[in-house]
């Protein structure tokens, strides 16, 4: 999306980073460039350099090398973000993270890890099963995404309805600042005195600095999980009934809503057994002490039922529930199948206005004439939409954005976010207007300064505005803007 | 064939399906091994598109990164959103080879292959020539003396891959076909028979055994999945085309493979010769009647082994079986029905050995890093370390699917001094069935 001018790299800033990392750890020739100009979005801008340090020193080195020669720093972690954020929108060096990927403790005792942040979410699940433990988050990614992309984005997932995002996670982190020092933020204990910088950090989207450390906070596996499929002709039925499940007092584990649009692209991929014909269906996921998740799992049934459920199922063994899971984990790559690109949004709105909101949602597909799939955290009301489009066409990635701002606009309507998981990045930070005043926006920049970070660190993220940014969806935000009306929200 | 003016290259609409969610990352073995995206499917897809738009070209860098990918595929079965990966490879070397602007390595491999290949008799007479260096003490002398290691390329190790080669080759029995009701035929392939006469032979007495007759057509060549991992689609359809014919003539209900490889790459004839009028409904005809043997085995199903084996097996799942074909569960079930086998799941079994056909000559180091990692999950799932098994007589199994799976797990074996063997699973069932002990 992003045609900045590729400026040419001084020779000497490679060699003093080879010196640093290692020459074949370096990358800069322009066939390889064009391998991180992406992350799981649809924007795309190639760094001048890509280099991949293997501890907190190098990294350190690393950013000062580059900052002092002018260049814009970029972290990336496995480059499955869905913001932009590991996007180097200026070009510069990328400082990839994926060769720093040790587990350098497990303290099974007082139910903590301690990683680099090149590790993948799931394998720290894989390497303390062995504790009964695991690691809570989940986002979809969880295969492949890494804790160090995971603590930037505060990323959440489906089963962060019941134990909370990375942050409630994260004990402490060791971060290289703007400045190339090394620090600690928080600890290993569950409480620090002083400002929360742990908590300033976490979110930040890499504006703040580079994690190196991380201490994570593991939790015993839960004594028993049941996990149920309901399938609904209608949207709306469906979404009614993620409000009275909580409604009830019933708190799932996990609550996901996926429309016809995604099971027609999931289902033929991974054959998890939702069904062609439904409008949409949800997974409920209950855990804890056998005892009481029998009798939530009843009470999930008998609202579905009262709600108009075709069906209820669940799943009987293991095999069968990491079937259905699979199905909502692959529902956004399995777009592929329907489209050549799509146009993934985050927005979070108040439950109860979840029917609402999704019928403009597919109001707007239909006035601009694309398909719109949906998945949500529904027990959250953070709806995912994803426009599908093609990019090749002439026009249609103008048109998308277009759609996807009044898709954010009805959101923020609503009553709710931009953002619940995916983090503002370089693509939605438009519409951060829409949630801040300027008075909020400038304390955050003071927070930014307060970190030594600069206009070369990580430019283009999370400011609605930057110094040679380019404003790429303004024109259409703008439009959206104007016909929603001034102050429409703040 | 002469002439011929088909012009490779990835379609748009297949590149178009990855949508980079990354999905494939972690199931890649050289983005594991090496951390960088330009060594994943998402990145050498992305590096693909870029050349068919001309935005980069074919320099050295790029093709090194096209060159170590494996081939093996297991994107495909990560992939949420159905992108056939093994395919864009395969165009895109051939997009390269067919420019002419491919580094001179690639010119003189798929040269090399292409005179080497359609031609049972120079293969024969390459295989007599390699057991003649292995039997007349210049393995020996060339071994002891060191002199590969003067020579560049890492020649040393790649002449330590070879396995011992056997003595005889694999000859099709002159057995009674019209005593059985049905008919099969047997791939027997271009080194299978000189490197693995042993797994045909155990191949066609357990089919025999369960009621179905095998032929052997004597017209048939090797399928062509070299040339075409190679980037040599012209060599590989020449060869497909006169399979096609000959095995199409022989009237069998399907065609026997029990070389994984072979078996994805016969399945796929019919993408191969989609643009040849003459052959392309006859090529889709031809790939719906192959099947692996073990595929074809548990279909049936068998009948149950009687003698059994006493022993610890692992699966080790063959890349083009479990990603290029989907068959997962057929080989397992065979082994589980055998009396007293000990099957136990390899950790990461469906993850390449490092074998990739030609890639353990020509990509020797990340070969022997993957073969390494490979051995040493072989050996806590048998307990080979503990000493224990070279007392028993029985030392356990590596049961595969593909000689050139066989081949890297031999050679793993016998560069970390593991006791044990490897076999195809379908030996293991003709040993259950008694056959080989008489």
């Amino acid at each position: 999306m992003v045609e900045n001018e590729i400026k040419t790299l001084d020779k000497g800033v490679i060699r003093s980073l080879e010196r640093v990392v290692g020459r074949e750890a370096v990358l800069w020739r322009p066939e390889e460039l064009i391998a991180f100009e992406y992350d799981g979005t649809i924007d795309r801008a190639r760094p001048q350099a890509v280099v991949f340090p293997t501890n907190a020193e190098h990294v350190a080195e690393v950013v000062r090398i580059a900052l002092d020669a002018g260049l814009p720093v970029t972290p990336r972690g496995a480059g499955t973000g869905l913001s932009g954020g590991a996007v180097a929108a200026l070009g510069g060096v990328v400082v990839a993270l994926t060769r720093m990927k040790r587990i350098i403790e497990v303290d099974s005792e007082n139910r903590l890890a301690v990683v680099e942040p090149g590790v993948v979410n799931l394998e720290l699940s894989k390497a303390v099963a062995s504790y009964n433990l695991y690691y809570a988050p989940d986002p979809s990614s969880q295969r492949v995404c890494t804790l160090g992309g995971n603590v930037a984005e505060n990323a959440g997932g489906p089963h962060c309805l019941a134990y909370g995002v990375t942050t409630n996670h994260v004990l402490g982190l060791e971060v290289v600042t703007p400045e190339g020092e090394i620090v600690w933020l928080g600890g290993r204990a569950r409480e620090t005195p002083g400002y929360d910088l742990r908590g300033v950090f976490v979110g930040s989207e890499g504006t703040l600095g580079i994690v190196t450390k991380i201490v994570l906070r593991l939790l015993r596996r839960p004594e028993a999980t049941r996990t149920l499929l309901a399938i609904f002709d209608e949207v709306d039925q469906a979404s009614a009934a993620v409000s009275s499940i909580i409604g009830r007092g019933v708190v799932p584990a996990a609550l996901e809503m996926m429309d016809a649009e995604v099971i027609r692209a999931v289902e033929p991929a991974l054959h998890v057994g939702y069904p062609l014909d439904a409008g949409a269906v949800l997974l409920i996921e209950v855990d804890g002490l056998r005892e009481t998740i029998a009798e939530q799992a009843s009470a999930v049934r008998e609202v579905c039922d009262a709600e108009g459920a075709r069906e209820v199922r669940e799943a009987e063994e293991d095999a069968e529930r990491e079937q259905l899971w699979a199905g909502r984990k692959g529902a956004i790559g399995a777009l592929g199948r329907l489209a050549p690109n799509y146009y993934v949004l985050d927005g979070v709105v108040p439950r109860t206005k979840l029917p609402a909101v999704l019928r403009e949602v597919y109001a707007i597909g239909e006035r601009y004439g694309f398909p719109i799939a949906n998945v949500l955290h529904a027990g959250d009301g953070n709806l995912h939409p994803n426009v599908l489009f093609d990019e090749r066409k002439p026009g249609e990635t103008a048109r998308v954005l277009q759609a996807g701002a009044e898709i954010m606009r009805a959101c923020v309507d609503a009553g709710g976010s931009i953002t619940g998981e995916h983090g503002v990045g370089y693509e939605k930070r438009s519409f951060l207007k829409w949630i801040f005043s300027d008075a909020d926006i400038a304390a955050m920049a003071k927070v930014k300064a307060a970190f030594g970070s600069s206009e070369l660190y990580n430019p283009c993220k999370l400011f609605p505005t930057g110094k040679g940014c380019g404003e790429v969806s303004q024109a259409q935000v703008d439009r959206v803007m104007k016909q929603a009306g001034p102050d429409a929200y703040i | 064939m002469a002439g011929e003016t088909i012009d490779d290259r990835p379609s748009q609409e297949a590149l178009s399906k990855c949508v980079h969610c990354g999905f494939c990352l972690q199931e890649c073995p050289t983005y594991l091994q090496l951390g960088l995206e330009t060594d994943s499917p998402r990145g050498r897809i992305h590096m693909i598109e870029a050349l068919t738009d001309d935005k980069i070209s074919a320099t050295p860098t790029l093709t090194q990164h096209l060159d170590l990918c494996l081939q093996c595929r297991a994107c495909e079965t990560a992939c949420p959103s159905g992108v056939e990966f093994g395919s864009i490879m395969e165009s895109a070397r051939a997009m390269i080879v067919q420019s002419g602007e491919a580094p001179w390595s690639w010119k003189i491999r798929t040269r090399l292959l292409a005179a080497l290949l359609p031609y049972p008799k120079r293969i024969a007479a390459l295989f007599i020539g390699l057991r003649l260096y292995q039997r007349t003490g210049m393995q020996w002398l060339v071994r002891a003396s060191r002199v590969l290691r003067l020579l560049p390329g890492g020649l040393a190790e790649a002449e330590s891959m070879l396995p011992e080669l056997p003595a005889r080759r694999f000859e099709m029995p002159s057995g009674d076909g019209d005593a059985y009701d049905r008919t099969v035929a047997l791939l027997t392939g271009c080194v299978m028979p000189h490197l693995y006469p042993r797994t045909h032979e155990a191949t066609v007495r357990v089919l025999e055994r369960n009621g179905i007759g095998v032929v052997a057509p004597p017209e048939q060549r090797c399928c062509g999945a070299l040339s075409l991992h190679a980037g040599d689609r012209l060599t590989a359809r020449d060869l497909a085309r006169l399979n096609v014919d000959v095995f199409l003539a022989s009237g069998v209900e399907a065609v026997i493979v029990n070389s994984a490889g072979c078996g994805a790459t016969m399945k796929e004839y019919g993408e191969l010769l989609a643009a040849d009028p003459a052959y392309a409904e006859k090529a889709v005809r031809f790939s719906s009647m192959v099947r692996d043997v073990t595929e074809f085995l548990a279909e049936l199903p068998i009948q149950p082994p009687e003698r059994g084996v006493e022993q610890r097996v692992t699966y080790q799942d063959s890349c083009h079986l479990v990603h290029g074909q989907r068959v997962r569960s057929a080989p397992r079930t065979l082994l589980r029905s055998i009396p007293g086998l000990e099957l136990v799941e390899l950790e990461g079994a469906d993850r390449c050995c490092g074998s990739a056909g030609i890639y353990s000559f020509a990509q020797r180091e990340m070969s022997l890093r993957l073969l390494d990692e490979k051995m040493r999950d072989v050996a806590s799932a048998l307990d080979l370390r503990t000493g224990r098994w070279p007392d028993t007589g029985n030392a356990p199994v590596i049961a595969t699917a593909n000689p050139g799976c066989m081949m890297q797990l031999e050679a793993g074996l016998r560069r970390h001094r593991l006791p044990g063997r490897v076999v195809h699973v379908v030996e293991l069932l003709d040993e259950a069935y008694g056959a080989a002990g008489g």
